[in-house]
């Protein structure tokens, strides 16, 4: 609805500023902290800025990174940090791939072919969205420790082979818009149910199967639950659960080191982003006009 | 069905189903195995002592009775509750406030949108630790701006009686607001779908509004709400599944819950009944009560929010 005055759009206009100002200044005050020498970081009354360009300390992420308190070599040729990147990046790509892969054939079966009972599995697919995570997490990790993966990656990037409710939901509405009669076409050609899968509906739902992917990635990158329960070789936590360790020991000390990772693990997830504005927000829409 | 072609012959609906049951064939082990066993299982755990490391034994409602008694589980319950009681009407009010600046037809609305979601893409436990630097007492520059703010109260308002800034995460009175505001800082996610809601109200609703002759606040109230509360009952509901869980950003401020227990929330004793004190049953009572609670306020949201649609307004 378009304000009529423009002195209600000015209005809007002030209060949006001020807004975003407030909205950015935490991701400000944690880069602006990260560049700071630790006194800097302590100075009555604080300041934005460190104090001069000499002070700015790029040092705090080679720390950070390298971190020789907590480094090894011996133990492991990579610094804890990056081997924490490293593990992230490891199940965000397994994850991602198993999550795109599966979703998408899954939701195939649910939006471009009838057999019988279809509704009802989708229904009961639906349902289990409400269940909250807490109430499968016993009876799962009972299973994962069944099968001796307690204590590997596996828990974590195994099941995004298997699908997952919401995906579904998402990917079967974005099919359900292709029209059939370019799988009719496709069949009389002599296409398998696969082919039309793959020649046909994948191609047309590419910024689909990317809001799902992006989704995965995000939702990989920040899991910290999931880390927590499976995860007990330090040399195998994630960036999330490396940092909330990092934080339980030197916490309420060395801010400018712990801004300067919290900036590091952030950044990524930034990037990504720009590059994918467009169907991140169109995702997120969806979600809810979907919902 | 009686629209439907005659295929002809039996081998194609058989091959449908093949080829359906094919293509899902990784959703059914998920269904199964990842998701309707353990809802089961977890069921029948609550009802059970089970520490994983042995088998399962049935104590019927031992742990249910428990929990009634056990203060720990109590106060978690409170914490989590009183959190969702201050969280979920701030955040509906601010994001969709945001949404509506947003839509007033403003320049660099796009740009704004992108300031409001960033703070969304930080990981939960950087955000954790960020806001414990902002709130930090000693050195934090949220105290800094509050401290003039404070001093200029006290000195016309309350006759000079000094106030002190809040201790925030370490002072169990201020520790839940703290969250709160944290909280406030990510509504970003529903102000973008509020927007997309927002952007689908048909144009001539406004414009029949405006020739009846009504106010800015009187379209909000009378035409907007009511064409969006879809979503607004679909983003309650998202914010009630996430206040009750709220786990890894009190975790990692303290996983004891500190100070004085007011950050031990619910998902955190669960968590640590079932991995720290391996009271598998128990925890898995805490969490058919959690969803239990989550079941009964969804059903209530709906109620409210169908109210607000046919009487519109209060």
């Amino acid at each position: 609805m378009a304000a009529k005055s423009l002195l209600g759009k000015l209005l809007a206009l002030l209060a949006l500023s001020a807004l975003s100002v407030t909205f950015i200044a935490p991701l400000a005050w944690m880069i602006l902290t990260s560049l700071k020498p630790l006194d800097e970081t302590m100075s009555m009354p604080p300041k934005w800025l460190p104090s001069s360009v000499e002070t700015i300390q790029w040092e705090n992420y080679v720390k950070v990174i390298v971190d020789k308190d907590r480094w090894d070599p011996d133990e492991d040729p990579v610094p804890p940090f990056l081997r924490y990147g490293l593990n992230t990046l490891y199940l965000v790509v397994l994850g991602v791939v198993g999550t795109v892969i599966s979703n998408a054939l899954i939701a195939y079966g649910f939006a471009r072919i009838r057999w019988p009972g279809r509704d009802v599995v989708f229904a009961l697919t639906l349902a289990t969205m409400m269940i909250p995570f807490p109430v499968i997490m016993v009876p799962v990790f009972a299973i994962f420790r069944e099968l001796g993966w307690v204590g590997s990656f596996k828990p974590l990037w195994v099941p995004a082979w298997f699908g997952s409710a919401f995906n579904i939901f998402l990917l079967r509405q974005f099919f359900r818009t292709i029209p059939t009669e370019l799988s009719d076409a496709a069949r009389i050609d002599g296409c398998s149910e696969l082919g039309i899968f793959w020649n046909v509906v994948v191609p047309l739902s590419k910024p689909a199967l990317a809001v799902v992917a992006l989704f995965h990635f995000m939702y990989v990158w920040n899991d910290f639950l999931g880390p927590l329960i499976y995860l007990t070789d330090q040399k195998m936590f994630t960036l999330s659960l490396g940092l909330q360790f990092y934080q339980s020991q030197h916490g309420g000390t060395e801010w400018n080191l712990l801004m300067a990772a919290s900036t590091l693990i952030v950044l990524p997830l930034i990037v990504v982003f720009f590059f994918t504005q467009r169907s991140f927000i169109q995702g997120i829409s969806l979600t809810g006009l979907k919902g | 069905m009686r629209g439907q072609r005659a295929t002809g012959c039996a081998g194609h609906s058989g091959r449908d189903l093949l080829n359906g049951l094919l293509f899902i064939s990784p959703w059914i082990v998920g269904l199964g195995g990842l998701l309707l066993y353990p809802i089961g299982a977890s069921l029948y755990y609550s009802f059970c002592d089970y520490s994983v490391l042995q088998p399962a034994e049935w104590i019927g409602a031992g742990n249910y009775i428990d929990l009634a008694t056990d203060e720990v589980f109590l106060k978690s319950l409170a914490n989590t509750l009183v959190y969702a009681a201050l969280a979920l009407p701030m955040g509906l009010v601010v994001s969709l406030a945001l949404a509506l600046l947003l839509n007033t037809g403003v320049p660099f609305m796009s740009t704004f949108r992108v300031i409001f979601f960033l703070p969304v893409l930080v990981p939960m436990v950087a955000l954790a630790v960020l806001w414990m630097w902002i709130f930090n007492g000693e050195y934090g520059i949220l105290n800094h701006y509050l401290k003039p703010v404070l001093a200029f109260v006290s000195e016309h308002l309350l006759g000079g009686r000094p106030i002190a800034p809040p201790g925030w995460l370490s002072d169990p009175l201020w520790a839940k607001p703290a969250l709160v505001v944290m909280g406030m800082w990510t509504v970003g996610n529903s102000v973008v779908i509020y927007l997309a809601g927002l952007q689908d109200v048909p144009q001539h609703l406004y414009e029949a509004a405006e020739l009846d002759g009504a106010s800015w606040l009187q379209r909000i109230r009378h035409v907007t709400l009511p064409a969006i509360s879809p979503v607004i009952q679909f983003n309650l509901i998202m914010g009630i599944i996430g206040a009750l869980q709220l786990f890894a950003i009190p975790y990692v401020i303290s996983p004891t819950g500190a100070p004085a227990r007011s950050l031990y929330f619910l998902p955190m004793y669960l968590y640590d009944s079932a991995f720290t004190y391996l009271r598998m049953g128990y925890a898995s009572a805490m969490a058919w009560i959690l969803f239990i609670i989550i079941f009964v306020l969804t059903l209530v949201s709906f109620k409210m929010t169908e109210k607000r649609v046919h009487y519109g307004g209060e």
